[in-house]
């Protein structure tokens, strides 16, 4: 165990030693992104606590309140800030909300991927031969396709094989299995093409010849060796995995109304959008576009940061 | 193209019962297995993928289970609206990609090329949707100037339709066609700028710059044809890529494309259709990987080995 | 001085330093180096790698990349200052006067242009040639290299040639109108042994009958006992020892030189272990104060850590080294006057 904390640590300290800090504090938009994301995380994590209404009780909702503009717009209601949709809802609360649902669906859905994806490239890698060829065959298949189409097949495919009444609750979860289904496969080939190098390194024959097992060897050698590489492209599929998750349920296919993401309030605003009620689909989109571009820009900065060379 | 058949038929097997959906609650037995009959699904797993496969060599994709038409007809109405609008993003994002990603790699300094790498950013940042839909906010619901659906006017040239050669054909194309763009525009800038900046860096570069050439030769005619040669890869894959997002685009702007047929067949678990569409993304895939394999030979003389046809520098 | 001279040489390098602004503080790449070529004369600049041999020619040819920049010194040619003219003007100089080979021949071409085309091109931007006239011109230069059957390899593409046929048309490149000056930078390095002497052997012919002065760095001392006329030796971005060929391969007066001359195997020479040098070249960022050889020196002095020795004239030679001064290993050492002939007038240190 000590010496696994001590890998891991002198792993962490090589990643803070690679000029990480000093090009974090040289980049004021970096900055300014990483505060974007840590409070649109804040705020969707708070979001019980914080949101001035609860878009979901219907009990409080009055029609009397629909399609009121922002507070600031002649006709506008204080307790309202950003508006109210068709059956009003108050659109912030709704987005604290939504933002909540797309930041989960994005997290969980990178986990996912980065776990599975991982664990396929050690194994493609340590184990070579037939299963290797086998996954990363699967993972050109998988590359050579646009990734929404992935997703909205294997979301297709999910719905229906589950029976219809299930299919509510488990929406959530089948969108995070689409996702990380279609975006595992960059995690698998860094990993892959990361542990070729290490796996005859020195240390790694050492760790075999003094009879550690392979999973042991994998865990504790050569992981942590591995993990700049899969923390850039973790940050860029995050960014992804909003956007795909968005795009469903943007196209109906993803979150229903009744437990909306950022992408589905969109959709619901869309339906507004020829009556000239633009705030219920301006302000999620805003929030949405936010989210991703400081994700990116964070994406961005720790690849440059981490690969000097290719600045 | 086989692996993509399997996954068509597989979601044939696995996806529910599709009767169900398609009769009225109080359909009697009799009238499940005469429609099971008809679609074939009463027989064994292998021979329908036998009969999937045979058929759809041959353009055959079956009927569709929503609204009882040939696959193969809807397919074909629906697939010169889907390439009319792919082909015109394309133009657009190389016609604007380029010379972008030519000038933020030229001029790396000045601070239009930050702009244009800021807005690069935004770009890949924002969803097609979300273009789409601020594009019609703002040009169809306030200003009035575009229409916020459909094709227009469309002209029948045989079996293919165009919306190029009307005036409202071409207005509703302008909308869909840069928010399928924008998202290619961006990647096609950062794409050429990454590759010129390479390009720049080659000793054949830096040899072309000691002989003395001027800077217009060198970066036009020398580190620019250079930098095509994966830019054209590139977007051949992004012409499949452009299919897909065309979904999205086409359900924005209602545009009767496949993409738009696509996404309803999804809503109703119409297989035949689904799968029908997979296998005609994926045959396009394959014809595009052609094309770019053949363009490939043109542009890049190291691969006609020797023909002794080559044309004169002088 | 050398003003004192009725032609002034094609190259002339004073005090040049090159820095390289990094956010770790400045690095100094060339520390004053100096160092002249006559016309038709071929100098030698060796040293290891990173020593600032490629660096030099880069500044003089105008293309040293940011975020290096010469930050004081001169670079003249013939008479003429160019470090400090414009962009454009320098470009209408470069192939015109100086003339560039590089390292891989099999790189320095675009493979998508014929060796044609890329002849032509250049032809006519330096000179008012019809493209007929600009094509024979091309067919000549490639014949005066060597290369056969020009009439119809001429329409041929990079990839259809050797290595060593390449490099011919590279130099056919560097010399296609005929300039000053030509910095050829390690032009043998990446080619077949047997190539390399055929290489320097046409480089050396073209360059006599047309006047050409050559910078050629390179930091294999075979290449240089072939072809140079004089031979600068660079350590750390210094000018360690100037002098003729001769003098340096056979009786180096910098203990780096002899060290640099002891480690090439020779047949003559039957000894059973090559010497080496111990240790190796300093990073620039830790240079140490004094003479940059000290730490590897096998006859350092006390002085020699604390006080940077300039180029003190001993013989026909030219060496950094207070060693000279003080010659405890050399008998045979004379005052360090002025001799007479092109070297002491040619190199000239830093300070002095």
């Amino acid at each position: 165990m000590n010496s696994e904390t001590q890998r891991l640590n002198s792993g962490w300290h090589r990643f803070i030693d690679s000029d990480l800090l000093y090009s974090f504090r040289r980049s004021p938009v970096t900055i300014v992104a990483s505060v974007v994301v840590f409070t649109l995380i804040l705020a969707a994590l708070l979001a019980p606590w914080i949101a001035p209404h609860d878009p979901f009780d219907v009990s409080t909702l009055s029609l009397l309140n629909s399609e009121l503009p922002p507070a600031w717009v002649e006709g506008g209601d204080a307790t309202f800030l950003l508006g109210t949709d068709g059956q009003g809802r108050d659109v912030l609360s709704a987005m604290l909300y939504g933002a909540r649902i797309s930041i989960l669906v994005g997290l969980s859905s990178v986990a996912f991927a980065m776990v599975l994806g991982v664990c396929l490239g050690l194994l493609a890698a340590y184990v070579g031969g037939a299963v290797d060829a086998t996954i990363m065959r699967i993972a050109d298949i998988m590359i050579s396709f646009p990734p929404i189409l992935v997703a909205l097949l294997i979301n297709g495919v999910a719905r229906g094989i589950l029976p219809p009444e299930m299919q509510h609750d488990a929406v959530i979860f089948v969108l995070i299995l689409a996702i990380g289904l279609t975006t595992w496969v960059q995690y698998a080939r860094t990993v892959r093409g990361s542990t070729m190098v290490e796996k005859n390194r020195e240390y790694v024959l050492a760790a075999r010849v003094i009879g550690l097992r392979s999973r042991t060897i994998m865990a504790k050698h050569i992981l942590p060796n591995v993990i700049g590489p899969i923390l850039v492209v973790a940050t860029v599929n995050l960014a992804i995995a909003i956007l795909i998750e968005a795009a469903l349920s943007f196209l109906g296919v993803g979150m229903p109304p009744t437990e909306p993401s950022l992408g589905t309030l969109i959709r619901i605003g869309n339906e507004f959008l020829f009556s000239g009620v633009w705030w219920v689909v301006i302000f999620p989109s805003i929030v949405l576009v936010l989210l991703v571009l400081s994700v990116n820009l964070l994406g961005d900065w720790l690849r440059d940061a981490l690969n000097p060379k290719l600045r | 193209m086989l692996a993509v058949a399997f996954i068509a038929f597989s979601m044939f097997s696995f996806v529910g019962d599709p009767v169900t959906n398609m009769l009225p609650q109080d359909a009697t037995l009799e009238q499940r297995t005469a429609l099971q009959e008809r679609l074939g699904l009463n027989e064994s797993l292998p021979v329908q993928f036998g009969k999937f496969v045979t058929n759809a060599v041959q353009g055959n994709f079956g009927i569709s289970y929503r609204n009882q038409r040939l696959v193969s007809d809807l397919i074909a109405e629906r697939f010169p609206a889907t390439m009319e609008l792919v082909f015109a993003a394309v133009v657009m994002s190389l016609v604007i990609g380029i010379p972008m990603g030519v000038y933020t790699a030229l001029k790396r300094d000045s601070w239009l090329s930050h702009l244009l790498q800021a807005l690069s950013l935004t770009g890949i940042s924002v969803p097609t949707f979300v273009t789409g839909i601020l594009l019609i906010l703002v040009f169809s619901v306030w200003l009035n100037w575009l229409p916020s659906f459909g094709r227009g006017e469309v002209v029948e040239l045989g079996w293919w339709s165009t919306g190029l050669l009307t005036v409202s054909g071409i207005k509703a194309m302008i909308m869909p066609v840069i928010t399928l763009s924008l998202f290619q525009i961006t990647l096609i800038m950062r794409l050429v700028r990454a590759e010129m900046l390479e390009v720049l860096k080659t000793d054949y570069i830096r040899f072309a710059r000691a002989r003395g050439l001027t800077n217009r030769v060198v970066n036009f005619s020398h580190a620019l044809r250079n930098t095509l040669m994966p830019v054209i890869t590139i977007t051949g894959l992004q012409i499949g890529a452009l299919i897909a997002f065309a979904i999205i685009t086409e359900t924005v702007f209602q545009w009767p494309g496949m993409g738009l047929l696509f996404m309803q067949a999804v809503s109703f678990v119409d297989i035949p259709v689904m799968s029908a569409y997979l296998v005609m993304v994926s045959l396009i895939f394959v014809v595009i990987n052609t094309i770019v394999d053949m363009l490939y030979f043109v542009v890049d003389p190291r691969l006609r080995v020797d023909t002794g046809q080559n044309k004169a520098g002088a | 001085m050398t003003a004192q001279e009725a032609t002034p040489p094609v190259l002339d390098i004073r005090d040049l330093h090159i820095e390289f602004d990094t956010r770790r503080g400045v690095l100094k790449a060339i520390d004053g180096v100096s160092m002249q070529i006559a016309p038709g004369e071929i100098l030698g600049v060796v040293g290891e790698s990173g020593a600032g041999k490629s660096l030099t020619g880069t500044a003089i040819t105008g293309l040293l990349e940011k975020p290096g920049r010469i930050s004081t010194g001169e670079i003249r040619l013939e008479g003429k200052r160019i470090d400090n003219l414009s962009q454009e003007q320098m470009r209408r100089l470069r192939g015109r006067e100086i003339g560039a080979i590089f390292q891989d021949p099999l790189t320095s071409l675009n493979p998508l242009y014929t060796i044609g085309h890329q002849l032509v091109e250049t032809i006519r931007t330096h000179l008012p040639m019809s493209m007929k006239e600009a094509r024979q011109h091309a067919i000549r230069m490639l014949e005066e290299v060597g290369l056969p059957a020009p009439e119809t390899r001429i329409d041929q593409y990079p990839h259809q040639f050797s290595g060593g046929m390449r490099q011919r048309v590279v130099i056919a490149l560097a010399l296609c109108v005929e300039p000053r000056l030509v910095i050829a930078d390690e032009p043998t390095t990446a080619l077949d042994v047997s190539v390399q002497a055929q290489i320097i052997a046409v480089l050396k012919r073209l360059c006599r009958e047309k006047g050409t002065a050559v910078m050629l760095v390179t930091h294999d001392m075979g290449v240089i006992a072939e072809a140079a006329d004089r031979v600068a030796v660079m350590y750390a971005g210094r000018l360690v020892e100037v002098g003729p060929v001769a003098d340096v391969v056979k009786q180096a007066k910098h203990p780096y030189t002899r060290g640099l001359m002891n480690s090439i195997p020779t047949i003559l020479n039957d000894v059973d272990r090559l010497e080496q040098i111990e240790g190796s070249m300093p990073r620039l960022a830790a240079i140490p104060d004094g003479c940059a050889f000290n730490p590897r020196c096998p006859h350092v002095l006390s002085r020699c850590r604390t006080e940077r020795p300039d180029l003190i004239a001993v013989e026909n030679s030219e060496a950094a080294c207070w060693l000279v001064e003080n010659p405890v290993i050399h008998e045979r050492h004379t005052p360090a006057t002025p001799t007479t002939g092109p070297v002491a007038d040619h190199c000239r240190g830093a300070n002095a």
